[in-house]
């Protein structure tokens, strides 16, 4: 996994609540056998008309936003468990997602690859797309490292949660996998101890 | 300080905690798919690993194979290459296959429950949402990535926060022709798609035990729109009396041992909740799905209403939009195009059984195309034998082969652009059964009814 610590960059602004992820990347794309170009479609029905022209209403297809960092209205990344949704984001170029809150799944999927889920209260996650809408280079600056989150514009230095471990996973570019295999003479000794039917 | 089931059953499987709050969960069942899988596979190999617990370890062919011509080879190339993958990654890694043509293949959370595989106390997950259907049981089940299938692959366990929990307690009798979908599609009309998040829910109370556990599942299976991450019932003698004499069921004396645990597995009365929420099942009635998630739901006799606690007003407005309905509609009355009695959440024997009761001597209306595919290999060959396929055939269904099928349109059975589909399956998402497919959730009775009458009706006006 990259190593994850600053981002700097404009936002792309997608104020729909319970963006689920057959929106995300749907099922009809998920027949490839390995995780990347999956961007190409992304969002490929709010995105694509049906003779696969760019439908101009949609964000991702305005020139005038940009950037690394997708904003989205609450319960992001809701449905199924497809990681092809978070390797979707990424390869297509997201960095952060900020939403008020996300799916459990996805929220992991997409810690999972590098891909940080900032969660913000309502009121921030109002302020920031006020920003965009008054200025769509409007800047945004997420700081890994102290689990800031700041609005250029209006100067407002917001704090997010993040787990410990998962932050120290994230800047070091450390996947589970790495951890757990560490831990196979443990899980050795608690299946030689435990019982199932 | 009681412990709730969920706590019990975990805490049973907790191999070491770590910095930071996280636990290392061992688990018991790790079923695999052939659309999730692939990249998982592919990182052991890249770190030149083994599976391993192959025992542990149990592969199907479900979510993207036809449910016509199984014996044929799959037309579609990427579908086939998929399906050649998961054989090919199953035979190098040494994991039991229930591919294509296999007695044992279907629906992954059809199969696992059918063969005694699910078992009360274990710890499940699959590459799937939808593996919450397996708490019925008592057990701990959930859905996981792609990442987390490799590292259940590689470790068997799983790097997890423990959840918080929340009990639905519903009591009473649920009114004549009410089933246990429309019981799921009720709670999710309350809580919306985001109620559950960040929970473990605990079904209990008169209603819930009442329910057979083809009835609980549905119920648990939907657990994850309401975004818990899974759901789960006290086991009790309908679970043991379900699990016994099944083909990975404990036989003899280890299954006197078993059902002896097993008892343990229930929350105890001073158990602590971090939310409590209550239901009578007399407010329960047939329900539908009039938008574009599985919390826009409402009774089979309101109007699809002006605004949602859950939605913005402008999503709100795009999935009528999406779905061709206005604020103020009946969907009773609605006509539709085609009915599709399938997937994970209500295609098991017992679904096919109350449709096939329904549909009896009736014929399908000429407007609608009407398909029923049967969760299993084992649930085909028992309609087939119990006459339900013929039934289902002589009404003017299609009698399909075993698979996702329709309920997310991989293969080659899609709701065409601006249909509408009164669908058993679990999701209503935009394009979810094809692009441009609207869905209408529901349960097998009122799609049933839907199918006969060529339009939705309320199902209380049948005789139960």
């Amino acid at each position: 996994m990259k190593k994850f610590t600053k981002v700097t960059s404009s936002a792309v602004p997608l104020p729909i609540e319970n963006v689920d992820t057959d929106q995300i990347i749907p099922a009809r794309f998920l027949k490839s056998i390995t995780r990347e170009g999956f961007g190409e479609n992304l969002f490929r029905d709010w995105r694509y008309d049906q003779s696969h022209e760019p439908k101009s209403d949609f964000v991702l297809n305005n020139d005038i936003y940009k950037g690394s960092i997708l904003v989205a209205g609450a319960n992001f990344g809701c449905g199924s468990s497809r990681e092809h949704a978070a390797w979707a984001l990424v390869d297509y170029g997201f960095q952060v997602v900020i939403s008020s809150y996300f799916a459990d799944i996805f929220k992991s999927n997409a810690l999972n690859n590098g891909l940080l889920p900032i969660r913000v209260s309502e009121d921030h996650l109002e302020e920031i797309f006020k920003a965009i809408e008054s200025d769509p280079n409007a800047s945004f600056t997420v700081d890994l490292e102290n689990q800031s989150l700041l609005i250029a514009q209006t100067e407002n230095l917001i704090q997010f949660e993040i787990d410990a471990y998962k932050k120290m996973c994230l800047l070091n570019g450390y996947d589970d996998i790495d951890f757990l295999i560490s831990k196979r003479d443990e899980i050795e000794k608690f299946e030689s101890t435990y019982k199932v039917y | 300080m009681g412990l709730t089931l969920f706590d019990k059953i975990w805490d049973a499987h907790v191999v070491a905690q770590i910095e930071g709050g996280r636990e290392i969960l061992y688990i018991d069942k790790h079923l695999i798919h052939e659309v999730t899988s692939p990249q998982a596979f592919t990182g052991l190999q890249s770190r030149n690993l083994p599976v391993f617990r192959t025992d542990k370890t149990i592969a199907t062919a479900d979510h993207n194979v036809p449910t016509i011509n199984q014996h044929l080879p799959i037309e579609e190339p990427l579908s086939a290459k998929q399906v050649a993958m998961l054989v090919e990654n199953c035979k190098d890694f040494g994991v039991e296959l229930y591919g294509l043509g296999h007695p044992n293949q279907g629906i992954v959370h059809v199969i696992g429950p059918e063969l005694g595989i699910t078992k009360p106390g274990m710890t499940i997950v699959c590459g799937d949402s939808h593996t919450s259907t397996h708490g019925a049981f008592g057990s701990i089940a959930f859905g996981i990535g792609t990442s987390q299938v490799e590292q259940v692959l590689a470790t068997q366990c799983l790097l997890q926060m423990k959840p918080k929990k929340m009990r639905i307690t519903i009591d009473g009798d649920l009114p004549p022709n009410v089933l246990s979908k429309d019981i799921i599609l009720y709670l999710l009309s309350k809580l919306g798609t985001g109620g559950a998040t960040g929970y473990f829910i605990e079904y209990a109370g008169s209603t819930i035990r009442a329910l057979s556990m083809e009835a609980r599942m549905t119920i648990c299976n939907m657990s994850i729109e309401m975004g818990a991450r899974g759901g789960l019932i006290a086991p009790d003698e309908k679970t043991f009396d379900y699990v016994k004499g099944r083909a990975f069921s404990p036989q003899g004396a280890l299954l006197y041992e078993a059902i002896t645990y097993w008892k343990s597995l229930f929350s105890d009365e001073d158990a602590i909740f971090d939310k409590e929420i209550k239901y009578s099942a007399s407010e329960i009635a047939p329900m539908l799905t009039y938008g574009t998630n599985p919390g826009m739901g409402i009774k089979v006799d309101q109007q699809v209403p002006i605004q949602t606690d859950h939605e913005s007003p402008e999503s709100f407005s795009k999935a009528l939009n999406y779905m061709g309905l206005k604020s103020g509609q009946s969907l009773e009355g609605m006509s539709i195009d085609q009915v599709f009695i399938g997937s994970c959440t209500n295609s098991r024997i017992e679904d096919l059984r109350i449709v096939a009761d329904f549909i009896k001597g009736k014929k399908v209306a000429a407007n609608v195309k009407a398909q029923i595919v049967p969760g299993s290999k084992q649930v085909e060959k028992q309609a087939i034998e119990e006459g339900i396929a013929e039934i289902a055939e002589a009404a003017g269904f299609e009698f399909r082969q075993p698979g996702c099928s329709a309920c997310l349109g991989m293969n080659e059975d899609k709701v065409p652009r601006g249909k509408y589909c009164v669908s058993t399956s679990n999701r209503n998402f935009e394009g979810r059964q094809g692009p441009g497919a609207r869905t209408l959730l529901a349960s097998p009775l009122t799609a049933a009814s839907a199918a006969i009458e060529g339009k939705i009706v309320d199902v209380r006006k049948y005789p139960s």
